[in-house]
């Protein structure tokens, strides 16, 4: 088996735009990763640093003024970003899937819950009604959902924000994708029930054995889950590693900023130190390195040019100055 | 749900013995009578005849011997024609209705379709053509449009006879009433088709892999429809009971033209029966909209 085919979805140099009435948004600017099945990547950031847009830009489900302007989707070593929108369909669903921030708006209220699982069952399946029927059900009891029978007559406006997250992540795993994408799973739901809701997605993971992508601003529910992390800022990946590259080892002095400003509990009596500034325009992008404006360390260089990955670590990467400053230093010592 | 109808049957009544009550007193209390536009009648005969209907009674007097009468279903007898009102009323409602009705489906099918049309291709050209159009549409009066389309149709291209009893032809009288509910059930659709398509569950459906036309008519129009039940249901009492101005153009023998003869003449008890027989369709379609709502839209409660 070549490198390539190891994977089960390649994002080759990504770059999505949004065309408004005041100009081109570039959301994305190139991002790039490998997911193995049966992985979890974890992609932080900010609002507006790309990371949602590029989940969407992945399922191909832009908003009608977002278009992906450059780059490859590969999934199983296929460009998906070349498929007619009848393959793109088939695809949705059925190998890859998605969950939403908010479960409140994400179910459509004026259908009853069994009606919206079944649909997306025999979208994907020849399955008969009743045979679907039965598969919702088995789906819901799976998700930790009681009284299945019950909830499939039931309306959205009738359960509970966490009930509903369980009845999406049910209705995203009924055709058992090979990719699920997690857009803030957690965001809308209270600490609680946040736990359980990942707790449930580690677990659907080992049974079902799918690839996942969480994709979040909140560093705690990435740390116990992922074997990757990306941040993201301006559109562009800043650093990627392992959870302990990434907490302990951080590389970009954005990720080093995001780590300073959230509290720990080993470090209770320090004051936080939150990043200085506003997050960038997406519509005119800074020159050089996108963190620069904001950046305490910034050198001359990070204004004019926009910084490559470099590898800082065993899989351990970063696109920051710094570090070829600090490798340069470093060799000067010896 | 049974509660609920209980309930509004209730409330039902109560608005019922308050239209029959006001309509009653106002009525009483426009000068003239049914009587007065008799020239040769002396003195003595409008005094046996105001005796002979009990219009001499004590009017609250009067209004407990109406109710009493209709609600042994007894609507009375035209004080103009001495015929018996209810079949008259049902033969005119049959006209009214069936124009309305027709009129209405058609602005209901053409404007839900144009209008989704409208949201689908917001800011181009159909869009924008149906803008002006349906501008132009809840612009105009009805009497202004059925008279347009009486002169081109009928006068100038003369490819529709004018309305004959004989030779009814409903084209134009429907055309007439059609245009501006289809117009505005169209921005009604086009406002609510927006909304629904900016949802969150509509990316929800793209991302499930539910093909374009079935997110479009089924999981947005399903919720884009619910403003325009809101709207159709006192609109079908409406409409079904008649348009004055179109039936009058027309000489159409509905409910519209008989009710405005009804008032010139001061014809007590007809009056009285097109009012009560309005309220209650217009209360009985609130009703249906109610149900119907229920029906589309699960999160409405009656309780």
């Amino acid at each position: 088996m070549s490198e390539e085919e190891k994977y089960i979805l390649q994002v080759k140099d990504l770059h999505t735009s949004f065309f408004t009435d005041n100009g081109e948004v570039q959301a994305v600017n190139g991002v790039n990763f490998n997911l193995k099945a049966g992985e979890t990547m974890g992609i932080v950031g900010e609002s507006g640093s790309g990371k949602s847009v590029t989940a969407y830009s992945i399922m191909q489900i832009l908003a009608e003024t977002g278009r992906v302007t450059q780059g490859e989707v590969l999934f199983n070593g296929e460009n998906i970003l070349k498929w007619p929108e009848k393959k793109l369909q088939k695809f949705r669903g059925e190998k890859i899937s998605i969950i939403f921030q908010d479960p409140m708006t994400s179910l459509n209220p004026v259908f009853s819950i069994g009606w919206q699982l079944i649909e997306a069952i025999r979208l994907h399946t020849n399955k008969t009604k009743k045979e679907a029927w039965d598969r919702a059900v088995e789906m819901l009891t799976l998700v930790g959902v009681n009284e299945p029978e019950a909830r499939m007559k039931q309306y959205p406006f009738e359960l509970s924000g966490g009930m509903r997250q369980r009845i999406m992540i049910a209705m995203s795993l009924c055709c058992e994708p090979d990719v699920l994408i997690a857009d803030e799973p957690t965001t809308a739901l209270d600490v609680t029930i946040q736990a359980q809701i990942l707790e449930l997605m580690k677990d659907l993971q080992k049974r079902l054995g799918m690839a996942i992508i969480i994709v979040t601003h909140d560093l705690g529910v990435i740390a116990s889950m992922c074997d990757e992390i990306m941040v993201m800022y301006g559109g562009r990946v800043c650093e990627r590693g392992s959870a302990d590259d990434i907490f302990y080892r951080p590389a970009h002095e954005y990720t080093k900023g995001l780590l300073r400003s959230i509290p720990r509990a080993d470090n209770m009596k320090e004051k936080l130190i939150p990043i200085g500034g506003t997050p960038i325009n997406m519509l005119n992008l800074p020159q050089g390195c996108a963190f620069c404006p904001r950046c305490a360390n910034a050198m001359e260089i990070c204004l004019r040019e926009k910084p490559d990955e470099i590898k800082v670590g065993e899989g351990h990467r970063a696109a920051c100055f710094m570090n070829v400053k600090e490798a340069f230093e470093e060799k000067e010592e010896a | 749900m049974a509660k609920y109808i209980v309930k509004r049957l209730i409330m039902a009544v109560v608005a019922f013995i308050a239209v029959s009550a006001i309509t009653f007193f106002v009525m009483n209390l426009i000068p003239g009578g049914p009587f007065t536009s008799e020239k040769a009648m002396t003195k003595e005969v409008i005094a046996t005849l105001t005796k002979r209907y009990g219009l001499d009674k004590p009017i609250g007097v009067q209004y407990l011997n109406y109710m009493g009468n209709f609600l042994r279903g007894d609507w009375g007898v035209s004080l103009k024609t001495q015929r018996e009102i209810w079949p008259d009323l049902q033969s005119r409602f049959g006209v009214s209705a069936r124009l309305g009705l027709s009129a209405l489906a058609i602005a209901t099918v053409f404007g839900v379709i144009f209008g989704s049309i409208s949201a689908l291709t917001r800011n181009k050209w159909p869009d924008r053509l149906l803008v002006v159009l349906t501008t132009l549409g809840t612009a105009i009066p009805s009497f202004v449009l059925a008279t347009l389309l009486m002169l081109l149709f009928c006068m100038q291209l003369n490819l529709l006879p004018i309305w004959d009893v004989h030779h009814p032809n409903y084209i134009l009288p429907i055309i007439s009433l059609a245009v501006y509910p289809m117009a505005y059930i169209t921005r009604l659709t086009k406002t609510s088709m927006l909304d629904a398509l900016n949802q969150d569950y509509i990316t929800t459906a793209k991302a499930k892999g539910v093909p374009e036309s079935k997110i479009i008519f089924v999981h947005a129009l399903r919720n884009a429809l619910i403003p325009v039940v809101t709207y159709l249901g006192p609109e079908v009492a409406y409409i079904i009971t008649g348009s004055m101005v179109v039936e009058s153009i027309f000489t159409i023998p509905g409910m519209g033209t008989m009710f405005v003869q009804s008032i010139n003449d001061r014809d007590y008890p007809y009056i009285m029966a097109v009012t009560i027989f309005l309220a209650m369709l217009m209360i009985i379609a609130n009703l249906i909209t109610d149900i119907v709502y229920k029906i589309i839209d699960p999160r409405i409660t009656f309780d």
